[in-house]
């Protein structure tokens, strides 16, 4: 008898509950996701984030508050296996992502509903399709060159951070990275650079990744440094070599 | 006479009625070289000269050093309607619309950066061989200013694409011209015409690149090869080798044919590198504008360590008298590198000097035998290295995963700390090498037989030295020098001596050069020595050394078949054959 209560209890909320979510109440509610999303999303923060990050995302000494970080912040440091943390240092480095994307986008939707926040951006809006890649080339090297090199490949802070290379980076991240300022990064809101802007960027990003090298090996583009090492390694073992074969007869 | 050589002497004939030529190239073609691949190391660095003088030309053909603003409107997308200068469009159109462009542009660029690297391992050979000793101290500085001009060459040819890394490059250089104290602001506006980047300075480095410095290398690099020829090249040690005579093959056919050969393995490297490696990808980088900047720029390698030096000095500056001196960039850009070349041009002098010797040296040293020199050269190459490494820090630190100011501090103190301990330690390893050539000469090498004697003990044999390998060794007693006496205050009639500071700083460096050597044995110990240790092996190698056989595949003393009743050993064997007699 109580358990047939008791289903019919829980039948009757889930109902009401189903009713309530398929009929958002404002705006704010659809930002946030579905509260079983947020619940879901509550569990694995406190499981996974709430050590350093405080019990109410509150923030804690080995770690920022996460209240107003928005969906987006939250999204670019889980999916890229930045967060959680594996052991404190300079930098969170790119590692192998352990939550499945629900699970992501349920602790996106729990950190968006502590309050308002850059939302993960929309499919329309990391779409660079009609983008002007010559002018996201220039916005690249105004904005983001002098940390993560010309040719994208990352290049080094102070004190051990760093600027990760965009070799791997999806366009999704990119926009989240440019919204959101992870790490080190500046904040590029858009009044700074506007959705397009991002989007040429993100065009620009995307052809470094694809381009080809049209004048043969391109040693990671790196620069002279490179080129010097192989310089002095490779080409100098040949040319070296050579003149030892041609000498080789005499003594 | 086949038709070849009919018309070959008609030729001959015909330029020498004109010339008078023949009796000179008769001499000539017959001159003697001596042959070591050490000595080919200065051909890389000619013949890859030849090769960025001959891909410069074709260069200039389509190159505009021009700042003037333009669009760019050819066939690499991602810079298709960008404003640029037209140095930088015409960079691009070379790389992208030329035939061939960009395959003569990444010959010139991987050539320039092989000529410095070759000039530099031609000097680590000289230096550390000693072929700088009189009389060739006056063509080592022309190799130092040729080094010099090679680096100014390598700078402004890369700062002629004006793309990102040119821009960045040249604003540092204007950085360090105005660090110069008094006329520092107007060098910088004399070079540049005004503020930086000005519209006049493109076509100004683009003389300077490919008129002004390729003619003086040509000419220091006429009178250097001039010099070589007319003073003789040097050779290494060895058996029938003196300081009076060369040794080794006249230049036509042998010479003339292994050079001219590598002339073409040289150019083959070149082209193939070119085709397969991409260098400088200027489009990467893009059109330089003064905001712009970006991480890992640094410069071709030969100038790396300056720019290693500028990152890892402190950043200190000096207001006086409402001036300011920027040590930050006076002594990492202008002082260091003017100590290390006016040292290095003056070095062959100050060790003359300092070693009190006049003789003229046409057979070279080992480096073993010239440990203090040697020390000096692999701490100069540690000092280096270190600023090198200051260079490319950001590539270190992401790299390697290291904290950038981890790197910065470990420079620091590693410039004053390493070179001094490489110096020691090779110090030590040449003296050590020297204790093993000195015991080589007395008691012959050893021969890895490890033989047991009638009576149980245990012996290696030692093997006299061959003639070719004593000749190397002994030339250590011609190269022994002892340092200069202590100078006396005052001389036997109480005359006081007014050089005696000067004298007791020469003594000191005398000393320093030469109080630490292993003393080679004297030929009478040489002798003695290797006719003992043939003696020696001789009599205790035992002849029945390999009983269970019936017969010995040592072909060396000692190896004779034991019969019954024959002699046990060739003490014994002597004795008998002394009584048949």
């Amino acid at each position: 008898m109580g358990l047939v209560l008791l289903l019919l209890a829980l039948g009757v909320v889930g109902g009401v509950y189903g009713v309530a979510t398929t009929t958002p109440s404002s705006a704010d509610a659809a930002l946030v996701g579905d509260q079983t999303q947020i619940e879901e999303g509550r569990r694995l923060y406190l499981e996974g984030c709430s050590s350093c990050h405080g019990l109410n995302a509150e923030g804690a000494a080995s770690g920022p508050t996460l209240i107003g970080v928005g969906a987006a912040s939250v999204h670019f440091q889980v999916a890229t296996g930045r967060m959680p943390l594996a052991a404190p240092g300079a930098q969170a480095p790119v590692k192998k992502d352990i939550y499945s994307s629900e699970e992501v986008l349920a602790m996106a939707a729990y950190i968006a509903s502590l309050a308002p926040g850059p939302a993960i951006p929309t499919a329309e809006q990391i779409d660079y399709t009609d983008a002007d890649v010559a002018e996201g080339g220039v916005l690249f090297r105004i904005n983001c060159a002098q940390c993560h090199q010309a040719a994208g490949q990352g290049g080094a802070l102070t004190q051990g951070k760093y600027a990760p290379s965009l070799m791997e980076a999806s366009p999704q991240e990119i926009y989240e990275a440019m919204l959101t300022g992870p790490q080190n990064m500046p904040i590029f809101n858009d009044k700074t650079l506007p959705t397009e802007e991002k989007q040429a960027v993100i065009a620009y990003i995307m052809e470094l990744q694809e381009a080809p090298s049209p004048g043969g090996l391109s040693l990671g583009r790196l620069g002279p440094v490179v080129e010097g090492l192989f310089l002095w390694t490779a080409v100098f073992a040949a040319l070296i070599g050579a003149a030892v074969w041609i000498g080789i007869r005499a003594r | 006479m086949s038709t070849t050589e009919k018309v070959g002497a008609e030729a001959g004939t015909f330029v020498d009625q004109r010339l008078g030529s023949n009796k000179w190239l008769g001499k000539n073609l017959k001159k003697v070289f001596p042959d070591h691949w050490s000595f080919m190391l200065g051909e890389i660095a000619l013949y890859s000269f030849m090769v960025v003088l001959i891909t410069g030309v074709f260069l200039t053909l389509f190159y505009k050093p021009s700042l003037v603003e333009v669009v760019y409107e050819g066939s690499y997308v991602p810079l298709k309607g960008i404003y640029m200068t037209e140095a930088y469009a015409t960079t691009l159109d070379i790389s992208f619309d030329v035939r061939g462009g960009l395959l003569i542009r990444q010959m010139h660029h991987w050539s320039a950066l092989i000529f410095v690297a070759a000039i530099s391992v031609h000097l680590f050979r000289v230096f550390f061989t000693g072929a700088f000793r009189k009389p060739r101290e006056m063509n080592w500085v022309i190799g130092v200013g040729l080094l010099v001009l090679a680096l100014g060459a390598g700078f402004s040819g890369y700062s002629l694409p004006d793309d990102l890394l040119s821009g960045t490059g040249l604003q540092i250089a204007r950085g360090i011209a105005q660090a110069i104290p008094i006329i520092g602001t107007w060098a910088a506006f004399l070079l540049f015409d005004g503020q930086f980047p000005g519209v006049d300075f493109m076509s100004r480095l683009y003389m300077v690149h490919i008129l002004l410095i390729p003619g003086l290398i040509i000419a220091l690099i006429t009178v250097h090869l001039m010099m070589v020829w007319y003073q003789k090249h040097t050779q290494f040690p060895g058996q029938g080798r003196t300081n009076e005579n060369v040794v080794g093959y006249p230049l036509l056919p042998v010479y003339m044919a292994k050079a001219g050969g590598f002339f073409f393995i040289v150019f083959g490297i070149i082209t193939m590198l070119s085709g397969l490696v991409n260098i400088n990808p200027v489009w990467i980088f893009g059109p330089y504008t003064p905001d712009q900047v970006t991480a890992g720029t640094q410069p071709d390698w030969y100038i790396g360590w300056l720019d290693g030096a500028l990152r890892v000095m402190p950043n200190w500056e000096t207001v006086a008298f409402g001036f300011t001196v920027s040590w930050n960039i006076l002594i990492p850009a202008v002082i260091i590198p003017g100590i290390i070349f006016t040292a290095m041009a003056f070095y062959p002098f100050l060790e003359a000097w300092a070693t009190g010797d006049k003789r003229e040296h046409h057979l070279l040293d080992r480096p073993r035998n010239a440990p203090v020199r040697t020390g000096i050269g692999v701490m100069s190459i540690v000092f280096y290295g270190l600023l090198w490494l200051g260079g490319g820090n950001d590539l270190v630190a992401t790299t390697f995963n290291l904290s950038i100011n981890a790197i910065t501090w470990f420079l620091r103190i590693g410039l004053f700390v390493l070179p001094p301990l490489a110096f020691i330690i090779t110090k030590r390893t040449c003296l050590s090498l020297q204790r093993r050539d000195r015991e080589k000469l007395l008691h012959g090498y050893e021969s890895g037989r490890v033989l047991r004697l009638p009576h149980g003990e245990f012996v290696e044999v030692h093997e006299p030295l061959g003639n070719k390998e004593k000749a190397i060794l002994m030339a250590k007693l011609d190269s022994e020098q002892t340092p200069i006496a202590l100078p006396q205050k005052t001389d036997a009639n109480g005359v006081k001596n007014k050089r005696y500071r000067i004298e007791m700083l020469r003594a000191r460096l005398s000393g320093f050069y030469f109080a630490d050597t292993i003393a080679p044995p004297t030929l009478e110990e040489i002798e003695a020595g290797q006719a003992h240790v043939a003696h020696e092996a001789a009599l205790e190698a035992p002849l029945h050394e390999y009983e269970e056989t019936h017969y010995v595949n040592v072909p060396f003393h000692g190896g004779v078949l034991h019969e019954e009743g024959a002699p046990m050993t060739n003490a014994e064997a002597l004795e008998v054959t002394r009584h048949k007699d």
